[in-house]
């Protein structure tokens, strides 16, 4: 096995049990920790992808940024510890069987195809060329992202300021 | 993946492997090492002496959401400039006029808060 | 390097949409509360000025910014409603505010953006670049729903809302994400040609389909949607079931007739989601006690139809389902400006049983509803008899005997709840004093265009159904 592999299973074994922590923990503080190793092997996983500058973006706004925003959250509703709560029956009988059948239809698949994308990109890729698709072919919805962070800050403070 | 690329990676993970070693081994050796005769005085919460009252965790303002939440917009905008920073030169004046129309509608939303008051820590 | 002019022109009304936009925000806190009219106007001129764009962008049809998006008829056609809609949301929305103690520009800034974002939808060639147009009207949507932040039934319609779309929009993300590994691109037109995995490529598309069939509120993704119709400001609800309804139609008939796999693999899919629509929609609106409630189920039905012709798979069933994009906005905006108006301070009066006597004490606001829900039921001399009807013709030009059978079926059905309230408004005596508050001006002209729109098209459809024939050509 090679290093690669190892870390690559390392860093999925870390992701998945940090959401399933995420899930199971009774404190959102404790679930929100929990999000945190989930956002890091992530971004551990992108740079063994090969994708550097999604990695780095990964630690700076979802593990740093978007973190801090959750805990604020958490403190400002001054969230303890979750009742426990009976699961619905719909859940029961029919979320989860359906969860658990989509994974296993999704596991099939993408097991069935490997081996058979298109050569989307072989080695990693430069930031360097990511730049130049960011900045000339996609240079529209870049500009549109700039729209959306402003309705973000319209509904910042739609939703969030006192009224004067 | 060609080793090269993971090569320049291994400093960074022989110091995380450092760092959270480090930092494993000193919580385990206060454990093992350390006396523990824990009494209802060591136990209370470290308040200059004066007897702590009420719980330690209070809501507070949604000021401070309104804040964070303007924090990670604008961190989002700011991501895009590395790149940005990294071929600005290959694409000349293009570059320079899309930043600008994209840093300049942002400064709108900045106005905006500004002239609201969200900016504001006394309102 | 410099993109064309010409590209420009192309984008025109997104540009007209997003200037007014970030003008209409930032006058917000300059202008004075009393003068807030301006806002308002300023945001009218806008959306009026966004037509006018793409007018301007009609002369200018070919990709733009390296084929990311498209000016052809169908995107021109569609640009058409989605800024007649903003028009008449706008228009609509003023007196609401200003009753209720909202008039803030924000709500402007955010429904020109969200038409700005329904308009990329519409010309997208490309995933991203669409799911950029799709998260931008989204997120406005759900803003807008929690407008009455003060009210708990918005705020839990908003959260509802927020929640399911944001769940929607990730299956979108997914889908485009497989598609993309599958194919190596995002552009719709090079997806046929690329050399890719077919398994994966028809995941992808699966789950783009699911992402939009949300969005159009269409069984079985519809659970969300009398909910949020009911809580969200009823000129917000009166914008959610037309334009966002209609960019994210035009968006799945873009990807079926441009993606060979997709034509392929949705066929089924939009059959049984056609008929389960329509059954779900009817079915639980003959129940409903609330108008609110009772229209949105009925927008729901309304998304069936639109499906059945959709599944005819061809040019007709294309055409019919722009007409009746048009037909059910005009329907549509109006009942909800009506419902708006009559719901009085702090919409209290929306129970279909609060409605009797309004025959004999407002005969202006009861001959409107009147025209509106016989539009709806599909009755002749209406826009909505018309769409239905071209509706049917493709269906069975397409062979698809069984539903066009449903569709009659529940076009029977819906008559019992539509002529209740018909019924409710002329034959029964009111329970309760209403005072009678004249129709505000802004209401008044929305109401007569919507009215006259529905009149026109129901007895002079050939304009418009010949400028949908041509828009139903799609260039692949």
């Amino acid at each position: 096995m090679s290093l690669e592999l190892v870390l690559f299973f390392v860093l999925a074994a870390m992701a998945i049990g940090g959401a399933v922590s995420l899930i199971l923990q009774r404190h959102p503080i404790h679930s929100a920790l929990s999000l945190i190793v989930v956002m890091v092997a992530l971004a551990g996983l992108y740079l063994l992808l090969g994708a550097e500058f999604i990695a780095a973006v990964q630690i700076i706004v979802y593990a740093g940024a978007i973190m801090v925003l959750f805990v604020f959250v958490i403190m400002l509703l001054n969230a303890g510890v979750e009742a426990r709560t009976n699961v619905s029956r719909m859940a029961r009988y029919v979320g989860l069987p359906l969860g658990f059948f989509l994974t296993v239809e999704l596991a099939y698949w993408i097991a069935g195809g490997a081996g058979r994308q298109a050569p989307v990109s072989a080695g990693p890729t430069p930031t360097r060329e990511l730049a130049r698709m960011l900045f000339r072919e996609f240079v529209f919805p870049f500009e549109l992202t700039s729209i959306l962070i402003l309705i973000a800050i319209l509904g910042a403070v739609v939703l969030a300021k006192k009224e004067t | 993946m060609s080793g090269d690329y993971l090569q320049n990676y291994a400093p960074l993970l022989i110091h995380l492997l450092v760092a959270m070693g480090l930092a494993g081994i000193i919580l385990l050796l206060s454990t093992i090492v350390g006396y523990h005769r824990p009494t209802r005085a060591k136990l209370q919460p470290y308040e200059c002496g004066v007897r702590p009252t009420g719980d330690a965790r209070e809501p507070f303002s949604v000021k401070f959401y309104l804040v964070a939440m303007v924090f990670i917009l604008f961190d989002v905008e700011a991501i895009f400039l590395y790149p940005w920073a990294y071929i600005y030169r290959d694409l000349h004046w293009f570059g320079f006029v899309e930043m600008l129309l994209y840093i300049l509608i942002l400064l709108a939303g900045y106005i905006y808060l500004w002239k609201k008051g969200a900016l504001d820590w006394n309102r | 390097m410099f993109a064309p002019i010409e590209d420009l022109y192309r984008l025109a009304p997104e540009l007209v949409l997003c200037t007014f936009g970030i003008l209409v925000m930032l006058a917000e806190p300059f202008v004075p509360r009393k003068r807030s009219g301006l806002v308002a106007f300023l945001a009218l001129l806008g959306a009026g000025a966004a037509l006018a764009a793409t007018r301007l962008s009609w002369a200018h049809p070919g990709t733009a910014f390296y084929g990311l998006v498209r000016v052809d008829d169908f995107s021109i056609f569609l640009h058409f409603v989605v800024g007649a809609v903003a028009v008449l949301v706008i228009l609509g929305s003023r007196d609401y505010l200003e009753r209720e103690g909202l008039h803030r520009g924000e709500f402007y800034a955010l429904v020109l953006f969200a038409t700005a974002g329904m308009g990329v939808m519409v010309s997208a060639q490309e995933l991203v670049t669409a799911f950029i147009g799709l998260e931008i009207s989204s997120i406005s949507s759900y803003i807008l729903a929690s407008f009455r932040r003060n009210v708990p039934k918005s705020n839990e319609s908003a959260m509802k809302y927020f929640l399911l779309g944001s769940f929607a929009t990730s299956f979108f993300l997914y889908g485009v994400a497989l598609v993309y590994g599958a194919t190596g691109t995002t552009l719709l037109s090079r997806m046929d040609s690329a050399s890719g995995n077919p398994t994966l490529l028809r995941l992808g598309l699966g789950m783009i389909f699911i992402g939009l069939a949300f969005k159009v509120a269409s069984a079985p993704f519809q659970l969300w949607t009398p909910d949020v119709y009911e809580g969200a400001p009823t000129p917000v609800t009166a914008l959610l079931s037309s334009g966002p309804k209609a960019a994210a139609f035009a968006l799945l008939l873009r990807i079926f007739d441009t993606v060979f796999a997709a034509s392929q693999l949705w066929v089924w899919a939009i059959w049984v989601s056609a008929a389960l629509t329509m059954f779900a929609g009817n079915l639980a609106a003959l129940v409903q006690s609330n108008v609110k409630r009772m229209l949105a189920y009925s927008s729901i039905a309304h998304a069936g139809y639109i499906l059945v012709a959709f599944a005819a798979r061809n040019e007709i069933g294309t055409a019919a389902v722009l007409f009746y994009l048009v037909a059910y906005a005009l329907m549509k905006l109006g009942a909800f400006t009506m419902v708006t108006h009559l719901g009085g301070e702090g919409e209290r009066r929306l129970e279909i049983n609060d409605y009797a006597g309004l025959g004999s004490q407002q005969p202006a606001a009861a001959a409107f509803l009147t025209l509106y829900l016989f539009s709806l039921l599909g009755l002749p001399v209406t826009a909505g008899f018309l769409g239905k009807f071209y509706i049917f013709n493709a269906a069975l030009k397409s062979h698809l005997v069984w539903l066009a059978v449903l569709l009659a079926i529940n076009t029977v059905i819906s008559a019992y709840y539509y002529l209740r309230v018909i019924v409710v408004m002329y034959m029964r005596e009111p329970q309760k004093e209403w005072a009678a508050t004249p129709i505000p001006r802004a209401v008044g002209l929305v109401l007569v265009l919507t009215a006259a729109g529905t009149l026109y098209l129901g007895l002079f459809p050939n304009y418009l159904m010949e400028f949908a024939t041509q828009s139903a050509v799609l260039p692949r």
